[in-house]
């Protein structure tokens, strides 16, 4: 490996960038494959492309066969991060089971009453509106979006950003015909119909889930299962 | 994949490497069956056979240092095989039965 390669991975790493070490096996050829937003690797045989793609999203490096013989795709993802849109009830039961499975959260709510450090203590807290907020997060292939306000003034922002950005996972709270009025609200602001199928809602696996904590449960498993199953291969978890 | 390992492990490697010694990383690419460590563990070997991290649960390491000492030495990248299929695998075999591929490679430049 050259030095030269080895620290602009560890500077990737330190600014949190998802990046794939390529290393052709047989010859000892390497170079790093970033995939920012949908139309990277335009430079790279799309078959390595998908492979690297799908090394990241399923965060398992893997050796693929080539023309050039074996190729293997190291994987170098940021860690796993929870936006949470509402400092609600809700979200003081997730926020601690999401630290638990290993998230960063960040909570936005630019209701200071509602977003304060004594609902959230220790949690990174943000009173903008949303979309200046997502700005700032920038959320990636490793960053879930869940909203919880049933506000449209405060989700909808926050979902518009989350649909424009490769997210893993976008939840929204609400009942299904809330959800229905949304639907047509996000189209109306001009999000393709297809990009909608990407929001889970109403958000959660359906358990029954009564309670705050229960109602996180659902959606964390939601979550868990669009992360480690992604929806060809899970049928149950995908969104509707 | 543990991030807090890989961590230690790269900047273990920049760090043995900015204080001049000679620097081999060892990463496992493939494994069959039950493998101790999964694909993308990383070890990290100086021109001493000083070393940290694993890619396995210690059956194979001492194996792996030796190739990584002679890729300080030569340069040249290497691809080993390890499993538990003949009489040999006992002496630097995985006990657990799965059979892995360790990538070793200079860090140059």
């Amino acid at each position: 490996m050259k030095k030269e390669i080895l620290d602009q991975l560890q500077q990737d790493r330190a600014q949190k960038r998802p990046v794939v070490l390529a290393t052709f096996l047989n010859t000892g050829e390497q170079r790093l494959l970033y995939l920012y937003g949908k139309k990277g690797l335009k430079d790279i045989d799309p078959r390595i492309g998908e492979a690297a793609r799908a090394a990241l999203l399923e965060d398992k490096p893997r050796t693929i066969e080539t023309e050039q013989g074996p190729l293997f795709l190291n994987v170098f993802n940021p860690p796993l991060r929870l936006v949470l849109v509402g400092a609600v009830h809700i979200a003081q039961a997730l926020v601690p089971m999401a630290q638990l499975a290993g998230y960063e959260v960040i909570v936005i709510d630019p209701r200071s009453a509602f977003g304060s450090a004594e609902r959230f203590p220790g949690v990174r807290l943000s009173n903008d509106w949303p979309d200046e907020a997502m700005a700032e997060i920038k959320p990636d292939l490793r960053t879930a979006v869940v909203t919880l306000t049933h506000d449209p003034k405060i989700d909808d922002p926050a979902l518009i950003a989350a649909l424009k950005s490769d997210v893993f996972y976008i939840g929204a709270l609400g009942s299904k015909k809330t959800h229905a009025s949304r639907l047509e609200r996000l189209l109306a602001a001009g999000i393709p119909e297809h990009e909608l199928a990407r929001i889970h809602g109403p958000v959660g696996l359906s358990i029954g889930a009564k309670s705050p904590a229960e109602i996180a449960i659902s959606i964390l498993a939601q979550m868990t299962a669009a992360l480690r199953q992604p929806a060809e291969r899970n049928p149950v978890t995908a969104a509707a | 994949m543990n991030r807090q390992q890989t961590d230690d492990i790269l900047a273990t490697a920049q760090a043995w490497k900015a204080a001049g010694k000679g620097v081999a990383l060892a990463t496992v690419v493939t494994t069959w069956g039950s493998a101790p460590r999964p694909v993308g563990s990383q070890l990290v070997v100086d021109n001493e056979g000083k070393f940290l991290g694993s890619v396995s649960g210690g059956c194979i390491e001492g194996a792996v240092v030796t190739e990584a000492l002679d890729a300080i030495a030569d340069g040249k990248p290497r691809l080993l095989d390890f499993g538990v299929s003949d009489a040999q695998a006992w002496e630097v075999g995985l006990a657990c039965g799965g059979k892995i591929q360790v990538y070793v490679e200079r860090l140059d430049g």
